[in-house]
């Protein structure tokens, strides 16, 4: 009988290897000019040496080995006085010299960690994550494969090879063996990406976008039998392109191999790859031959040796960390753990944050981008921040606040400024929207009222203040709705002599 | 005018007695005469060698200022890319392809208004010492049709002795510029590693290789290094500093004072007994000339050609690695049915000659897990070893010679079915790029048992270049004086059939 | 005994993507054979306290600012390419996976 996650999670402890690759988001790639844009025709963004043709050389990008060592930094890691390129040789058609150029056993950043947290039985619970190396490398070009049933790679009748991606900064994060994680081994990892996520992106030096292959994360999972304290045999499993990916990734992996085991077979050291669809993993190449790399020393490049007045001056730019910044913000808007997540989930964290910074209640900030604003996003299957600025909506706060627009006005304003008629005050302007608080107008108004229905005034001044409401109804139906109902009744009955 | 040296050309280019396109069409005539018999170029580029001499000629004629050398005709060694010329290094494998882009080396070469007639013949992909393992045939020794005009670079110096050329480009990894100039008579130097940009050099062994000028004089060697030399940044192990000044230094006919040290293991056992008194004889002059004589001792030198044969050959495996099929260059076995791989292997048997495959097979083992400390690391502990050899020497010397090789051109066919014997012809120039520092041959006389030319070889710090042209420049001139004649005045005529 | 085996050999071959036939892997295998002979005297002098030199210069940090540069044209990037379609490189079918 097959065995399901609880039931595996009983009988095995889990250990996992977590390696992911970033696209650095420089201008020019990792060794030669060439453009880094995604989606470009393919093969505008070649040249010779992108191309590994005959004769052409490397020239390592100075901004690319500054985010490396931005993103050992962040992660709490030694930065190498001294550290090499190397050539890790094997053929791959994609791999344009059929080597890449990489580190070895001299990477740029050893030995951090990353603290990440999870929701467990027994309250928040830390987990250290320990990083062993960061290294940077370049990425390969892509292959699309024609022919064959699929599309994918079996049965394909012939490839064709695009370069532009061949050459792109990757940096490479490589966690040590991550044990006793037990059953939530699977939130663990996906905890640790996001939390990568979040620190990449709060470097700048990333678009960390998972689904465009930017930030690509390969799971190493392994299980021993329950409290044996043992290593298993490992399988690695790659194109895992989403955090949730991650998760279901690893929690597969339990299952699997805690299946084969019980049933009384091996597990096989290899590469398998992730299936969107179904969660599962299928067999890729078997690693039992230990692929032989040859790795050198890379002839061609000189090595990379950051001082400490660098390292120092890299170091001070370092932002505040996102989980450091998340409690802080916390704290400071009074938000509810909930509230938080949900901001942190819409990558709305940083527009509110900057909201919040030109003035606005973070209440209020909140509210906007999470409510009005990220429905009509929705609606329009973009991301709310490409349809107003934290500029708009602070000017739109800012407005009720004074008064001069109510909520109901204000989402007009919103809209308007959606629409493309201009920043809120060409919206109040053009639509008339305006809030009619100038006493003199009310008065004509709250006048006429009082002559139409001189019985209720007369109630009113009787007092009857009750009566006020149906003169209150009138001002508002001759204003269009742009009074402020407390402003006319406040007017009103200091005129009737009840104020 | 074909006789003249590059640097009388230029004279006579710049005072309008000779027009650019007269020159380069009088260099076409010769090779059309007599490269059928010395085969040194695998092609000739007539049209583009003509318009770029008629580009000259027009900017000569506007009187806008030209570099030193416009004008004057150049043989470029296949080994380095120009844009729209077939760049083969000598392969099977790369037949065909024309280079979208131009090597460092070239787009200087075309900014200084020199002439690229064509690109020369050479040892498949730079290994070798003859150019028996072209895939397109040896070339000769102008001296002696039957032997080798040495290699890698055997092209390149054979159109410098036969005339087809006044300049030539080589490339230097274990000798390629320095052996084949010592065998030809002609004069060749491997500049200080990161002198000259390797930014379009196929690379056969990157830490090894470096281009550099070759001439049938030292003074026409120096105006072509500082033409090409110079710091680049498409290469990140070019040399950021300025460009030692080897022409006034080839000019200086002066040595009163230098020390010239005499490398002890290079010379002795193993050593040709002409190719030896003629050395004497150099060393002789140079004492005539005012320099001290000293002896130096390099102990590890003897382990220099086992350290190379394991380096370039490393080296080359990762490098050549590019060549499979898929961007550039032929295919083979493309079926439709194939896989990318099996076409890659197939393309590969067919692409590369035998010592090609032979040094990527080696290259492959000593790289392997396992054999890498015992092979690899083992060579570059020797390169320290090496290094730390010639600082000592030039602690106590200046610059240092020996003969550039053991014999003298040896026959066609008669080494190539041993590779070791071969391999011992690099024996005295290998020593130099393992340490990355300057070498320079240049001719000393005919071995009095076989009237071929003897090689000498000058051997000077990194980055300074200019103490090797000053020496070379010295040495030459006392010996036109006494011979009374250019050395390649002694070569057979070509050409008569 | 023999450094290398003919099986070696065989696997070196495949790791270089080099077809051979038996008689070549069969010559190959005695040449270098005598040739590592040669070539492990290096191990001789190769101590344990002497450290390696990879390269002959001296030089480190050298880069290159992150600026974008001319690339080739689509057209001049597949001019050497045996064959090209879709503006790709096309190429045999590619078994078997990525790293
Ligand atoms: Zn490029």
């Amino acid at each position: 009988m097959a065995l399901n996650y609880d039931q595996a999670i009983a009988a095995y402890d889990p250990t996992l290897g977590l390696e992911v690759h970033v696209e650095l988001n420089t201008n020019s790639k990792m060794f030669c000019g060439c453009a880094t844009e995604f989606g470009a025709e393919p093969n505008t963004q070649t040249c010779p040496v992108c191309l590994g043709l005959p004769g052409s050389l490397p020239a390592v990008n100075g901004k690319a080995i500054e985010s490396s060592i931005l993103i050992g930094l962040a992660l709490n890691c030694s930065i190498a006085p001294f550290s090499r390129f190397a050539r890790k040789n094997y053929f791959y058609p994609d791999m344009p010299k059929n080597f890449q150029t990489s580190q070895f056993d001299e990477p740029i950043c050893v030995n951090g960690y990353l603290d990440v947290e999870i929701e467990t039985d027994e309250g928040t619970k830390v987990f250290r994550i320990d990083i062993e190396r960061v290294h940077m490398e370049e990425d390969t070009g892509k292959s699309l494969h024609v022919g064959g049933s699929t599309g994918r790679i079996h049965g394909a009748e012939y490839s064709l090879l695009d370069y532009n991606r061949a050459g792109i900064p990757l940096v490479e994060i490589v966690t040590k063996i991550i044990p006793n994680t037990g059953k939530y081994a699977p939130l663990v990892a996906r905890a640790y990406v996001t939390e990568l996520r979040d620190i990449l992106r709060s470097l700048g030096v990333s678009d960390v976008k998972m689904e465009q292959g930017s930030l690509r994360c390969d799971a190493n999972v392994s299980l021993a039998p329950a409290g044996s304290g043992q290593l298993g045999t490992r399988s690695e499993t790659k194109n895992v392109n989403s955090l949730r990916s991650v998760e279901r990734a690893v929690s597969g992996e339990i299952e699997r191999q805690a299946n084969r085991l019980q049933n009384g077979e091996r597990i096989v050291q290899e590469t398998r790859h992730f299936l969107e669809e179904s969660g599962q993993t299928r067999p890729g190449r078997s690693k039992e031959q230990a692929e032989d790399y040859r790795y050198f020393p890379e002839p061609d490049l000189v090595p990379v040796a950051p001082d400490a007045a660098w390292i120092e001056e890299l170091r001070a730019t370092l932002p505040e960390k996102p989980s450091i910044r998340r409690k802080r913000l916390k704290i400071e808007w009074a938000v509810p753990d909930k509230e938080m997540a949900s901001m942190v989930n819409a990558e709305l964290l940083d527009t509110v944050e900057e909201t919040v910074l030109l003035g606005s209640d973070p209440t209020k900030a909140r509210s906007w981008w999470l409510g009005e604003i990220s429905r009509l996003a929705n609606e329009k299957e973009v991301a709310p921040t490409s349809l107003i600025t934290p500029i708009q909506v602070a000017e739109v706060i800012a407005l009720i606040a004074s008064g001069e627009l109510t909520d109901k006005l204000a989402r007009q304003v919103v809209e308007g400024v959606i629409n493309g008629e201009g920043t809120p005050q060409q919206v109040i302007d053009a639509r008339g929207l305006k809030v009619v608080s100038d006493d003199s107008a009310l008065m004509v108004a709250i006048e006429a009222a009082i002559a139409s229905q001189p019985e209720t005034a007369e109630r009113i001044r009787g007092g009857n203040i009750p009566a006020a409401g149906a003169l209150i109804g009138a001002v508002m139906k001759a204003t269009g709705g742009q009074a402020d109902a407390a402003k006319v009744r406040e007017l009103l009955l200091k005129h009737l002599g009840q104020g | 005018m074909i006789h003249s040296t590059a640097a009388e050309m230029a004279t006579k280019l710049a005072a309008g007695e000779i027009s650019s396109v007269e020159l380069t069409q009088q260099h076409l005539d010769r090779i059309s005469v007599v490269d059928g018999q010395v085969h040194a170029f695998l092609y000739v580029d007539t049209e583009g060698a003509l318009s770029q001499a008629a580009a000259v000629d027009a900017k000569r004629v506007a009187g806008e200022k030209l570099s030193p050398l416009a004008g004057v005709p150049l043989a470029l060694k296949d080994v380095l890319t120009q844009k729209g010329i077939p760049t083969t290094c000598g392969s099977k494998i790369l037949e065909g392809w024309r280079p979208p882009y131009d090597s460092t080396i070239v787009s200087k070469l075309k900014s200084a208004g020199i002439v690229i007639l064509g690109k020369t013949n050479m040892d498949e992909f730079a290994m070798g010492s003859s150019t028996e393992n072209s895939a397109y045939g040896p070339s000769h020794n102008p001296w002696d049709l039957t032997r080798i005009p040495g290699g890698s670079g055997g092209g390149s110096a054979a159109s410098l002795a036969a005339f087809e050329a006044p300049l030539a480009m080589g490339t230097d990894t274990g000798g390629s510029i320095r052996q084949p100039a010592a065998v030809t008579g002609t004069v060749g130097v491997k500049p200080t590693y990161g002198g000259v940009s390797r930014y379009g050099l196929v690379a056969f062994s990157s830490s090894l290789d470096q281009a550099g000028p070759c001439a049938r004089t030292v003074l026409d060697a120096a105006l072509l290094h500082e033409a090409i030399a110079g710091y680049d940044p498409r290469d990140s192990t070019s040399i950021n500093a300025p460009v030692p000044a080897v022409v006034a230094a080839a000019k200086k006919l002066d040595v009163k004072g230098m020390k010239i040290g005499i490398v002890k293991e290079l010379s002795g056992d193993g050593y040709q007994a002409g190719v030896r008194s003629r050395f004497d004889e150099a060393i002789e002059e140079l004492v005539n000339a005012g320099a001290e004589i000293v002896e130096v001792s390099c102990p590890n030198f003897e382990y220099a050609l086992a350290a190379y044969y394991l380096i370039a050959p490393s080296e080359a495996s990762s490098n050549l690695a590019r060549f499979d099929s898929m961007r550039y260059g032929i295919r083979v076995g493309d079926d439709g049915v194939r896989g990318a791989e099996e076409v890659m292997k197939m393309t590969r048997e067919v692409g590369f000659g035998k010592e090609v495959k032979r040094r990527i097979i080696l290259g492959t083992y000593a790289l392997s897990s396992g054999y890498y400390d015992a092979y690899y690391g083992s060579a570059q502990k020797v390169r320290t070893l090496i290094t730390q050899d010639f600082a000592a020497a030039f602690s106590k010397a200046d610059v240092l010679v020996s003969p550039t090789c053991p014999t003298t051109a040896f026959k066609i066919g008669e080494k190539s079915d041993d590779p070791l014997a071969m391999y011992l012809n690099d024996i005295a120039t290998i020593p130099v790029n393992m340490a990355g520092i300057g070498g320079m041959s240049l001719p000393v006389g005919l071995a009095p048992e076989d009237g071929l030319p003897v090689g000498f070889q000058i051997m000077s710090p990194a980055m300074k270049d200019d103490l090797m042209y000053q020496v070379g420049g010295t040495l030459e001139a006392a010996l036109l004086r006494k011979w009374g004649s250019p050395i390649l005045s002694n070569a057979p005529a070509l050409g008569a059939n | 005994m023999s450094a290398i085996s003919r099986d070696e050999v065989a696997h070196l071959s495949r790791l270089a993507r080099i077809e051979m036939t038996d008689s070549e892997l069969d010559h190959l295998a005695s040449e270098l054979d005598l040739i590592l002979g040669a070539v492990a005297r290096v191990q001789e002098v190769a101590g344990a306290d002497v450290p390696p030199t990879s390269h002959p210069l001296p030089l480190q940090n050298v880069f290159r600012p992150d600026v974008v540069t001319p690339s080739l044209t689509a057209a001049e990037s597949l001019s050497g390419a045996p064959a090209s379609a879709e503006q790709r490189f096309k190429v045999p079918q590619i078994l078997g996976d990525a790293e």
